[in-house]
């Protein structure tokens, strides 16, 4: 049994006119087995949720914890979290000129392993997770992410989810700028690996289209920096039909 | 075209990117470090070769492997110095040059495509005495060659290449500073390049105390093209300095300049200077310029310098680029959130900076072996446990 237990979140960043507190106290438990879905508006903190979890250093934590298994995360480096089991899949995925992604993703598994992994298979597995996400085999010879169209590089993240195989997997807005067919694609890949053993996921959307496709157990509505709402798949119903007004225009008229 | 009709047909320009040249070693005054061209050089490290110091040395081997076509002459005399249109623009080249009792001349025959690479090493034995050196590499038409010079141990060394690529031909070379830490290297390359010829420069600068490369190309005819990539490593307390210049003398030619540099350690300094000047008479020509610095450690300094001078507003296009910068946190953060350590992420970042580049160097067989130096530049550095 793996549980994540985000409890009273609170996150800033610094900016210009000095620390702007973004996250106002987030709780959430994830158990294995469960997919839950984040949603709200723009500037609601999704994302900060996601690169606070995986320990981004522009994300200052003023206060809460997040627990993996027991173990608070917030403790650990950037790597350390990966090695726990956490996996983030990004919205801009990085590039990094001149490093192979066979490179890349042999030594990535290698550090979460802590040992190589063996030679014959692991190309055959490369292979199979390239091609499960359409991608061809080729771009394992390729530089990281340098050069991939956007849907290329949210296959390539997933096709990376597939390999790396973590227990808990955040995925920030990986359906953004995907056409169907794409997203057929990505959420197949998703389904793949939540249908494994003892996995959990949060998935981070501004639209609920890919909810069709990814059936979330639990869905949360951010606003403010704050869970405004959580309930049940028909949540990510209601907000298809009437979007994000109820929300903040309960906010605006609060304030 | 010769030396003399091509300066002919050339309009006088007032460029601040040059000073005008001379054979004569007393028209070059010693340099105090306060000339333009000496203001980034620590010449008290230089062993006063800026000065006068004696350039018999012999404290040096050189072997030379090529395949059976290939011509290596020595010529004890005088005859071949400045057959590319070199006019030594600094007391130190124009002493090399002087000093120089013999030229080296390989030429690569024409229409002779080299199934291998021509190896030229020398390999120093000792800082005492300064050495000068010079070498003629001449591809003549339409040949297609790779030469591969190699400079290892201790040296004290000033040198000028003179390279002709004459019409048709395509001559690469790959220039590896590979020295012990104390040697000092001063060298010119000049590079004149014909008709719809093309020329590759790799220049891989990592070992030695002071090296300074002073590497400069024209153009004899229409339609050539140049290619120059760099890569450099900077340790503690090194000095690695390039400057180039590429003269645009002649219509539809075109200039791709890409070096990328990585410095390490307290006073490791290094110095790009990248010139282009594009000749009134230069229309039609496409040119791109780029420096990039990464910054492993405090108490490093990288300069980077790009001029574009333009004398016409025919071009194709004109661009330049310099950037130095530290690690980029937000690769770091991608590669980590793999669970890649720190340190490893950081190897893996240089690594991929220098690849990017050892990727165009196009000579397969060379690539193996660049990527090999790069690994063990690295493995001394990075990996170290320095950072």
């Amino acid at each position: 049994m793996s549980t994540l237990e985000i409890k009273n979140l609170q996150v800033s960043v610094d900016t210009e006119d000095g620390a702007k507190e973004i996250l106002k106290g987030v709780t959430l438990t994830i158990k294995d087995g469960e997919t839950h879905a984040i949603m709200g508006p723009n500037g609601s903190g999704k994302s900060t949720t996601a690169y606070s979890i995986a320990g981004h250093p522009k994300y200052q934590i003023t206060g809460g914890e997040v627990l993996l298994d027991g173990e608070n995360v917030l403790e650990m480096s950037v790597d350390e979290r990966a090695r726990a089991g956490l996996f983030l899949a990004m919205q801009y995925p990085v590039e990094v000129p001149g490093v192979s992604m066979s490179n890349f993703l042999r030594t990535a598994k290698t550090a979460l392993d802590g040992e190589a992994p063996k030679l014959r298979t692991w190309v055959k597995d490369v292979n199979g997770a390239l091609d499960r996400m359409k991608l061809d085999t080729a771009f394992s010879s390729r530089s990281v992410n340098e050069g991939f169209s956007g849907g290329e590089k949210k296959r390539a993240e997933i096709a990376q989810l597939d390999l790396l195989d973590p227990k808990f997997a955040i995925l920030d807005e990986i359906d953004s700028g995907l056409d169907i067919d794409a997203l057929k694609v990505v959420s197949d890949g998703i389904n793949d690996y939540a249908a494994r053993e003892g996995k959990g996921l949060l998935l981070i959307t501004h639209y609920t289209r890919i909810l069709r496709y990814v059936k979330p157990d639990v869905v949360h509505v951010f606003v403010d920096g704050r869970i405004a709402e959580s309930g049940g798949p028909e949540l990510a119903d209601e907000l298809e039909a009437n979007g994000y007004e109820k929300y903040v225009g309960t906010q605006a008229a609060g304030v | 075209m010769t030396a003399e009709v091509l300066e002919g047909a050339l309009e006088q320009v007032e460029s601040h990117l040059h000073p005008e040249g001379s054979f004569d070693v007393d028209a070059h005054a010693v340099p105090t470090g306060r000339e333009e061209i000496w203001r980034f050089t620590p010449l008290k490290r230089l062993r006063d070769i800026h000065a006068n110091a004696p350039l018999a040395g012999t404290s040096f081997e050189a072997s030379f492997d090529a395949p059976d076509n290939v011509r290596a002459d020595r010529h004890e005399d005088d005859s071949l110095k400045g057959v590319s249109g070199l006019v030594p623009w600094d007391r130190i080249s124009a002493r090399a040059l002087a000093e120089a009792t013999s030229s080296l001349a390989v030429t690569i025959p024409a229409e002779a495509v080299l199934e291998r690479p021509v190896f030229v090493t020398i390999k120093g034995t000792g800082t005492d005495e300064a050495t000068a050196a010079h070498l003629v590499i001449r591809a003549e038409k339409f040949s297609k060659a790779t030469v591969v010079l190699r400079f290892e141990g201790s040296m004290t060394l000033a040198d000028n290449v003179e390279i002709v690529v004459e019409d048709g031909a395509q001559l690469a070379v790959v220039s590896i500073d590979d020295w012990a830490d104390d040697a000092v290297h001063v060298g010119h390359r000049h590079i004149r390049v014909g008709r719809d010829a093309q020329f590759k420069h790799v220049d891989i600068t990592f070992g030695g105390d002071v090296v300074r490369h002073d590497t400069t190309a024209d153009y004899s005819g229409p339609g050539g093209a140049v290619e120059m990539l760099g890569l450099y490593f900077a340790d503690a307390g090194q000095h690695i300095e390039h400057r180039l210049f590429v003269d645009h003398t002649a219509p539809k030619t075109k200039s791709h300049v890409v070096y990328k540099g990585a410095l390490q350690g307290e006073k490791a300094h290094t110095v790009w200077i990248g010139n282009v000047l594009i000749r009134k008479v230069a229309e039609g020509i496409e040119t791109y310029e780029e420096n990039r610095n990464l910054v492993l450690t405090d108490g490093c300094q990288a300069d980077s310098v790009p001029n574009l001078e333009i004398e016409t507003g025919e071009i194709e296009g004109a661009g330049h680029a310099s950037a130095t910068a530290r690690f980029d946190d937000e690769q770091l953060f991608y590669l980590r959130s793999r669970g890649i350590s720190e340190k490893e992420a950081q190897r893996l970042v240089v690594h991929g900076f220098f690849n990017d580049l050892i990727r165009q160097v196009g000579v397969a067989e060379l690539e193996e072996s660049l990527a090999a130096t790069v690994e063990a530049e690295l493995a001394k550095n990075v990996l170290a446990g320095a950072l």
